[in-house]
């Protein structure tokens, strides 16, 4: 039947035009059969939970004492990728099958802006209104948590390899230090990387203008024509810095703790310029069938045990009050670990990109592509 | 040859009269699945591209696109990403080089040299098909990595500068797709080489031509289906692959393939990626036409 109905959405497209994917979310709601068939689908990012086939795992003892079967799918791996997978069925108010996905800021802000995901029943969530870190709150997009939930956040800030190179301080360094020529890499992840090059070029990332914007990127065309770059890549510049075809590079803070247990001499920086905050959220696609059941998920993960638990294996921020505390019994050492539990001076660093609409979503990701791809 | 062996089955159909009919329609009613699989994955994926590449270019997705048979966008693109377009021919075409020079050593060997050993050296042949793409072209990381064993090596022949390197060069993205290519050259290759009656080799050497002579007079024109299809099959999937530049170039390497996945899934702008899709593959189509046109060996398509 989806596959009739697939070909013949395909066949209305030709010479017709296409109809804007934008819903309103109230008219998708779908039936919440939670209380009968208690099961939760999920979709996630590859290696973002800790392993379920474990009978202590945070999965397993949710499963446990709520009785609701998960079926977990890690077939999450970009933003952009996932929002062409499902953009043909959420733009036309069709079931997506799932009952979670977790998609990074910018991607849960548009895909919110499209009516494509359900309003949480904030009254059954409590532990997430009462424990979510002060810097995830207030969020323009979605001040109140009724959308969004986060799940795991990160930085973005730079990482070098200590053995080869001397320490390296701001993103301008990155960029103009001779003896890193052609030995860095930065990242495809526009916002991260076009945020930095703001702030060099003396502009506010969460409120800029075309001028700007500009600036910002000529110096990026510059640095790059210079040679400086040698690339622009997703998760696989942690496997080059390792290897060392890169000695420093712009990075996630989660990848970075995972390569030093490897390897020490691979340290994390915080520019001095700042650095960009980012979550990946939990999000309720509409007609979805199991929103109740998700709605206990959301509150079971924000126990701050539960959640202390979770860090301890991803290594990603903990967007969770209180765990660092539970923490304590867990690992000692990663009580300490400001790259999952921030300090005080390293989240008064923490920057956000502007929110950009489409008409800025396709110019300036268009605009960047092409300076990234010579 | 092929025209004699194209004659047979019509004479068949001459001599049967009687049964003419009925076996036209059995013939479209096996006809069928294969059409009704092209028609849904080919055909209106097809139609679909074409329409996307003449949408009005200030759509959005949460507008829509109208169509306005913007056929501006065909000209916009090709302005834009001239450069990637015409580096992923170029280097399709260098790699189809290398592919043939040593895929032409190797099907020769094996046709008439390696006797006994022949059907291994085919499997050696297919057997890196048994992992998957991305794998080997990411093994060609760790071989051409900055201190490697290769990299080292050239630097102290003096080769490459000290401080020199071969990824994120355009040096290991050429090798990357000869290295993925390699038996799709090869194998049409052997098949032509495989059927050349050694006799005739033998008696270009009995009628006093020298071994160079007696190749270019004798095997090489009787290879040259092979040759053909050969260098089509590189050809075109090399130029068209956006893995080996990505993986192992920089971006100054960047292929026309990846602009096409940027411009689809990272800036949303389908009326660009569909048009510069299609430029792409009426530059290639064109080049076949041409090519095979030139080859004379229409009987291909």
């Amino acid at each position: 039947m989806a596959f009739v109905g697939l070909s013949a959405a395909a066949l209305k497209l030709p010479f017709f035009g296409v109809e804007g994917a934008q819903v309103d979310a109230a008219e998708c709601v779908g039936t919440d059969i939670s209380a009968t068939d208690k099961r939760l689908i999920v979709s996630n990012w590859p290696a973002y939970i800790d392993p379920r086939r474990k009978n202590t795992s945070t999965a397993t003892v949710f499963e446990q004492t709520t009785g609701v079967t998960v079926d977990y799918t890690a077939d999450i791996n970009d933003n952009s990728e996932f929002y062409a997978k499902v953009k043909n069925q959420l733009g036309s108010c069709q079931p997506v099958k799932r009952d979670m996905m977790m998609l990074t800021d910018w991607m849960a802000a548009r895909m919110i802006d499209l009516g494509w995901i359900q309003t949480l029943d904030v009254s059954k969530i409590p532990n997430v209104t009462a424990n979510v870190i002060d810097p995830l709150r207030g969020l323009a997009w979605d001040p109140e948590f009724s959308h969004h939930v986060p799940w795991q956040s990160g930085l973005t800030g730079m990482a070098y390899n200590a053995d080869e190179v001397d320490e390296v301080r701001t993103f301008e360094e990155l960029l103009t230090r001779e003896d890193l020529k052609g030995r860095i890499s930065l990242l495809t992840e526009m916002r991260d990387t076009m945020g930095f090059l703001l702030k060099v070029v003396g502009a506010a990332p969460d409120d800029f203008d075309d001028d700007d914007w500009h600036n910002a990127l000529d110096k990026l065309q510059s640095v790059v024509s210079a040679g400086q770059v040698r690339a622009f890549t997703g998760n696989e510049y942690i496997q080059d810095l390792a290897a060392g075809n890169i000695v420093a590079c712009e990075a996630w803070s989660g990848d970075v703790i995972q390569a030093q247990v490897d390897n020490p001499a691979i340290k994390f920086v915080a520019p001095e310029e700042g650095v960009m905050l980012w979550s990946d959220n939990m999000l309720v696609p509409n007609l979805a069938q199991h929103q109740a059941n998700a709605e206990l998920w959301m509150n079971y993960y924000y126990q701050p045990d539960v959640a202390a638990k979770l860090a301890a294996w991803v290594n990603y921020i903990c967007p969770v009050k209180g765990a660092r505390e539970e923490m304590e019994k867990i690992d000692p050492d990663l009580v300490d670990n400001p790259l999952i539990f921030p300090d005080d001076e390293m989240l008064a660093k923490t920057m956000s990109f502007m929110a950009l609409d489409e008409t800025q979503i396709t110019q300036y990701e268009g605009e960047f592509a092409d300076v990234t791809g010579g | 040859m092929a025209s004699a062996a194209g004659a047979a089955p019509l004479a068949d159909v001459d001599t049967s009269t009687v049964s003419g009919r009925k076996r036209g329609r059995t013939g479209y009613l096996l006809l069928l699945p294969a059409a009704v699989w092209l028609g849904i994955f080919f055909v209106v994926p097809f139609y679909s591209l074409v329409a996307t590449s003449l949408f009005d270019p200030s759509g959005s997705d949460s507008r829509g696109y109208d169509m306005t048979y913007h056929v501006a966008n065909y000209w916009h693109v090709f302005q834009d990403y001239r450069g990637p377009l015409l580096r992923s021919l170029w280097y399709g075409a260098l790699a189809t080089a290398f592919c043939l020079l040593l895929g032409y050593v190797l099907a020769y060997a094996i046709a008439f040299k390696a006797g006994r050993w022949k059907n291994l050296m085919l499997v050696l042949v297919i057997a890196p098909f048994f992992t998957s793409f991305l794998v080997r072209t990411l093994s060609w990381k760790l071989i051409l990595a900055d201190d490697g064993f290769v990299v080292n090596t050239l630097q102290a022949v003096h080769v490459l500068g000290s401080d020199g390197r071969l990824l994120a060069t355009p040096v290991a993205v050429v090798a990357g797709l000869t290295y993925n290519f390699l038996p799709f050259m090869v194998l049409p290759l052997f098949a032509s080489i495989d059927k050349i009656d050694h006799r005739l080799i033998e008696a270009a050497g009995d009628l006093y031509a020298n071994p160079i002579t007696g190749f270019f007079k004798v095997t090489w024109p009787l290879s040259l289906p092979g040759v053909v299809s050969g260098t089509l099959l590189t050809f075109i999937p090399a130029a068209g692959d956006y893995i080996n530049a990505q993986l192992l170039g920089s971006p100054n390497q960047r292929m026309v393939g990846s602009v096409i996945q940027s411009l689809f899934t990272d800036a949303n702008n389908y009326p660009a990626a569909g048009a510069l899709s299609m430029i792409l593959m009426i530059i290639i189509v064109a080049m076949v036409l041409f090519y095979v046109r030139r080859a004379g060996t229409e009987e291909l398509l």
